[in-house]
């Protein structure tokens, strides 16, 4: 059973060495990523339903016991992140297949993507905090290769900020990582949990706030957002969805799971992460109603959602977290979804801009289906899936009587609502336009004959996924209030981890 | 010994954060490679007291802790590796650009002038799909960027002779 905890790392490691050797198939390496990933995920789910029942499992890397060796550790939030990110990677994969796009032209793809999947589910189970750091870099590494694999000006152009970007706050991160060493000798997250709080006060604000920076850095929260809008956009629609789709929420985790288990309570950084959750909100759906291009207006809006999430840490109670990770998994789907249907709108169009779109709703009712689902869904209209995230965050937050910051999530949704509509009216109704880029379009499109059908088949599923969330809303926010639980005790975690 | 290495690893930081805020990729990589060298600093401190190396099995003393060095190794690696794609996409951005500035995002540009723009014309240069190595248009409204510095490449000043505004070209292409 504990060989689950290794399996979701080790699986796409190796299949992405075996992708590398049939690299001139491309059949086969579709056949290998899709398998790989279709185990992973459901590995991922066995993985969930057992340590829901029996609590966190660990694994000891090499046999080395835990203050030393590097511990993997699957508790409920790890599990759930888990489960997740497979689904969506698996689906989005599929969409790849589908899109006459990097995928089809480059050997580089399916590797790259298996070792990015590796990557994050490295990130959601290490029990070590250095090696969360190594996490980061094998996730950073593969996104920077499926970020810049057409080699297009634009791309080098934001793969550049990008890589520089993430690479300062990757030095920050190894910085705080000496710090922490310093300090306290070990870098065993559990083992931390206990020898931080016997830091001076100062010294453990010092670490909870170098932490939020890293970590917000990898969010994308205001004021450390800017390279998001200007990076993601550039890449192959199905590269765009599963970079703002997951990895912006491998930070929001990280983040969860450094404030609650390694920062000790009276060191947890509430009011700024509140403060910093309400800036978000509203600089992100601000600037997405600025924007001209569609996929540029959905990254905005990422960085809005990554406010909602951090508004549930900053809360700091079982509620307010339960909240978080409902969010961050109907935000997970629902935003690769959006990215998808971006991707479809740009296949049929042959553009993304939002004044050279119109009429989608007849040329392709399908994709405006899919679009309207999944858009209500992230502006929170009942009964969809963000309706019951949005509750269940701000229910915790009046109940905190936060009124400030409820009213600024309040106002932010809202705007998320005048954003989607605007999309939705310049895309989607009006006389249909036929842009002036479709003769170029259609000829790329005809030079890579694309599986339209895989493509609608792979969003669609997403969508119904995000509707089940929403049917099954009940039993998914019991989980997360049972994770959030585990999360602001960590005992159980510890005891685990340390075999204490 | 602990005060020298502190002071080592805020120049390196210090010199290291200086490079990285210029406009030349050159200089943000030799900054980043900087800082990455301080972080390790932080590490060698991290280790403690000096003693004589651990597993060798010879001399007396106390050993010095080797997990902070082993931490170092994995970061110097990583950095390295990062290091090399970087310098990697500073070639490529040389090749299509002849330039080695960081430029100004476009399209932040473009949502600034939108009030002129509602109308769609010169947007067509941003066609994501459009995108090929050989966009012109993407490339002629990279160059014009090029700040009128005195060191500024000899391409970027020959595109921005040559182009005229931005806002034209972008006219004529979309016809």
């Amino acid at each position: 059973m504990s060989a689950l905890v290794a399996l979701p790392i080790v699986l796409p490691l190796v299949a992405a060495a075996a992708s590398i050797l049939v690299g001139r198939s491309r059949a086969a390496q579709r056949t290998i990523g899709l398998v790989t990933l279709a185990v992973v995920a459901g590995v991922a789910v066995a993985l969930l339903l057992c340590v829901d029942a029996d609590g966190p499992v660990v694994v000891e890397a090499g046999g080395w016991p835990a203050p030393l060796g590097i511990a993997l550790v699957a508790d409920r939030l790890a599990a759930i992140m888990l489960c997740v990110s497979s689904v969506v990677l698996l689906a989005v994969l599929a969409f790849a297949v589908g899109e006459a796009d990097a995928e089809r032209t480059h050997v580089g793809f399916h590797p790259a993507y298996l070792v990015l999947s590796a990557g994050v589910a490295m990130a959601f189970t290490t029990g070590d905090l250095f090696n969360l750091f190594v996490a980061f870099e094998v996730t950073l590494m593969a996104s920077y290769v499926l970020l810049t694999l057409g080699g297009r000006p634009r791309q080098v152009r934001a793969g550049m900020t990008y890589v520089v970007v993430s690479l300062m706050a990757s030095t920050l991160f190894l910085m705080t990582l000496a710090f922490v060493y310093e300090a306290t000798g070990t870098v065993n997250m559990a083992d931390l949990h206990g020898r931080i709080a016997e830091l001076p006060g100062g010294v453990q604000n010092a670490m909870a706030l170098l932490l939020v920076v890293v970590f917000g850095t990898k969010a994308a929260v205001v004021p450390l957002y800017f390279w998001l809008p200007d990076s993601y956009p550039t890449a192959p629609a199905a590269v765009t969805a599963v970079l703002a789709g997951l990895l912006t929420k491998v930070g929001v985790y990280a983040l969860i799971r450094s404030q609650t288990l390694l920062v000790p309570e009276a060191a947890r950084p509430g009011t700024l992460l509140l403060w910093v959750a309400g800036a978000t909100m509203l600089v992100g759906v601000l600037g997405a109603i600025a924007q001209a291009d569609l996929r540029r207006a959905l990254s905005f809006q990422v960085v809005s959602q990554i406010g909602y999430m951090v508004l549930g840490l900053g809360l700091f109670t079982v509620a307010g977290l339960a909240g978080a990770v409902y969010y961050v998994v109907q935000t997970i789907v629902v935003k690769a979804a959006l990215f998808l249907t971006a991707g479809l709108v740009e296949h049929t169009t042959g553009t993304g801009r939002l004044a050279r779109l119109g009429g989608l709703a007849h040329r392709a009712p399908a994709v405006a289906g899919l679009f309207l689902v999944t858009a209500l869904s992230l502006a929170g209209i009942p009964p969809l899936s963000g309706f019951v995230a949005k509750v269940g965050l701000l229910q915790p937050a009046a109940d905190a009587e936060e009124w400030g910051i409820l009213a600024i999530a309040l106002v932010a949704s809202l705007l998320t609502l005048y954003s989607i509509a605007r999309i939705w009216t310049n895309a989607f109704w009006g006389a249909p336009v036929d842009p002036v880029g479709r003769a170029a379009g259609g000829a790329a499109a005809l030079e890579r004959p694309s599986r339209t059908g895989v493509m609608v088949g792979a969003t669609a599923a997403l969508a119904v996924l995000s509707l089940a969330l929403a049917a099954g809303a009940g039993p998914v926010f019991d989980l997360g209030t049972r994770a959030a639980e585990d999360v602001l005790a960590p005992e159980r975690y510890v005891a685990a981890v340390l075999g204490r | 010994m602990s005060v020298l290495l502190a002071g080592v690893a805020a120049t390196l930081f210090g010199v290291g954060t200086y490079l990285v805020l210029q406009r030349q990729l050159s200089r943000i990589v030799i900054g980043v490679g900087l800082m990455g060298h301080g972080a390790n600093v932080l590490f060698v401190i991290a280790a403690g007291a000096r003693g004589r190396p651990a597993f060798t099995g010879r001399g007396g003393g106390p050993t010095t802790d080797p997990l902070p060095q082993a931490m170092a190794l994995t970061g110097i690696v990583i950095t390295f590796a990062v290091t090399a794609f970087l310098l990697a996409l500073a070639y490529r951005s040389w090749m299509v650009t002849h330039d080695d500035e960081v430029e100004d995002a476009i399209e932040d540009r473009l949502v600034g002038r939108q009030p002129h723009q509602e109308t769609g014309g010169p947007l067509s240069d941003m066609d994501p799909d459009g995108g090929g190595l050989a966009d012109p248009d993407v490339m002629t409204e990279a160059r014009t960027r090029a700040p009128a510095e005195p060191h500024a490449s000899v391409g970027g000043t020959e595109a921005a002779g040559t182009a005229g505004a931005p806002g034209a070209t972008g006219a004529e292409s979309s016809g």
